[in-house]
């Protein structure tokens, strides 16, 4: 069974050789980076984490639906769980397609349904030792640092 | 016949944090629907409160409506806004 979740750093020649055939002539590569930009105020990790048993129903779930869409097309991706550093990949995808367009097409509508559809979660570790949720607009939901837990 | 279940609640992420747990068993009169197996969450356990009254949720490792019927042995999971990629 494919299993789209690792904890290892991504490898873009192995999903680019998952995809390679004599019969495309189109292949897109798409890697999503721990982001450490002016809006982020020193991230220096994000920590990934998942439903597990869910991610990889829905990742297969998603990879049927694109192969509707774009029969022809090969598609390969893998996301990474844990504690990420800024600048490396937490997600890569991989399209390949007799043509361009349907690989480019396949490669944005795998990532944009993974943001919409895939049960991930981010925290960002920041430089000044604060943790953050982030939730997909971008608003950070920020955790009150001695909040007592209840067990 | 049995008139109630018992539904598996998952929790992940900040949902997790809030409850202070990774799961707990529910027992709810049956038919239930996922919405009742949240009132449940939010009226019983500790830190309940703060998971919102319609959150995403998950039936089996699917994506489902708050509205979607459980049956005894489901598992339910309470998903903050997804945040991959």
């Amino acid at each position: 069974m494919r299993t789209y979740l690792t904890r290892d750093p991504l490898s873009v020649g192995e999903l680019v050789a998952e995809v390679a055939s004599p019969q495309c002539g189109g292949t897109c590569v798409f890697l999503g980076t721990v982001r450490d930009g002016p809006e982020e105020r020193g991230v220096r990790a994000i920590e990934y984490s998942a439903y597990e048993e869910m991610v990889e129903r829905e990742f297969g779930r998603l990879a049927t639906d694109a192969r509707s869409r774009w029969p022809a097309a090969r598609i390969a991706v893998r996301h990474r769980l844990g504690t990420i550093a800024a600048g490396e990949a937490s997600i890569a995808i991989a399209t390949a397609a007799p043509h361009r367009a349907e690989a480019f097409e396949a490669c944005r509508y795998v990532i944009e349904e993974v943001k919409r559809r895939v049960p991930v979660w981010k925290k960002e570790l920041r430089t000044d030792g604060s943790e953050v949720w982030v939730d997909p607009s971008g608003r950070p939901t920020v955790r009150p640092p001695d909040r007592p837990s209840h067990v | 016949m049995p008139s109630s279940g018992t539904i598996r609640v998952r929790f992940f992420a900040r949902y997790a944090e809030l409850v202070g747990r990774a799961e707990a068993a529910v027992l709810v009169p049956l038919p239930a629907t996922v919405g009742d197996v949240v009132r449940r969450v939010r009226a019983e356990l500790p830190g309940g409160r703060d998971i919102p009254e319609r959150p995403l949720a998950a039936v089996n490792l699917k994506h489902a409506k708050l509205e979607a019927s459980v049956r005894d042995g489901d598992e339910v999971a309470l998903l903050p806004p997804i945040a991959g990629g």
